[in-house]
């Protein structure tokens, strides 16, 4: 066993750990009941998703040879992974601060508010 | 491996193809708006796919940063200016 069966093998293995967090969150955006639940959902699975692609497509681009133009490429991908790491869960508390301010009350399961409305 | 990222690229085109179901017919304008962000996370993998792909790995990263900060950005956007008290 080679050592570039091993590192596809390794990329392999993100890549779909990526796709199934996706998979995962957008079922969940599909079959949830009420807008914050569907945020919920999606919110966190696809920023690990996002996350873990960026590292299986990063590594595949390394297998090239340690040259600087492959590494420099290689960092600009793990900076997009960085970048939405931080900004994926950003954007989702800012829409979700924007609907809760705007008067959307939570789905519950026998219809009764779980907060009180408007908050005080 | 160039078979495995084009499964991958079809698998991630079907989902996206689901998420703007949830971006059409969306029940309310909120809805609407993420289906449209999480559509754009991604075209994000779907553009480096892409780039490995033609082998112009070079070129499509820098498309695909710019894609990430135009998509954090416009959420953003619409989260501060689009939504007002009771427009929902």
């Amino acid at each position: 066993m080679s050592i570039l069966m091993v590192s596809n093998i390794i990329v392999i293995v993100f890549i779909l750990l990526g796709v199934f967090f996706m998979f995962a969150g957008t079922i969940g955006f599909l079959r949830l009941p009420d807008f914050y639940s569907r945020m919920h959902a999606t919110g966190k699975s696809d920023t690990l998703g996002v996350f873990l692609s960026c590292i299986g497509i990063a590594l595949y681009t390394l297998q090239g040879g340690l040259y600087l133009a492959n590494i420099l490429v290689s960092l600009k991908i793990m900076f997009i992974a960085v970048f939405w790491f931080l900004g994926g869960p950003t954007a989702t508390h800012a829409l979700l601060k924007s609907a809760f301010k705007s008067g959307i009350t939570p789905w519950t399961k026998d219809g009764r508010a779980v907060i009180e409305w408007p908050p005080k | 491996m160039d078979n495995f990222f084009i499964a991958i690229g079809l698998i991630l085109g079907i989902l996206s193809l689901i998420c703007l179901y949830r971006g059409i017919f969306g029940p309310t304008d909120i809805d609407r708006i993420i289906g449209v962000g999480v559509v754009g996370t991604k075209t994000l993998i779907i553009l480096l796919l892409i780039g490995l792909l033609y082998k112009r790995l070079d070129m499509f990263v820098d498309i695909a940063l710019v894609y990430a900060i135009l998509n954090f950005i416009g959420v953003l956007i619409f989260a501060k200016y689009f939504i007002k008290k009771g427009v929902l």
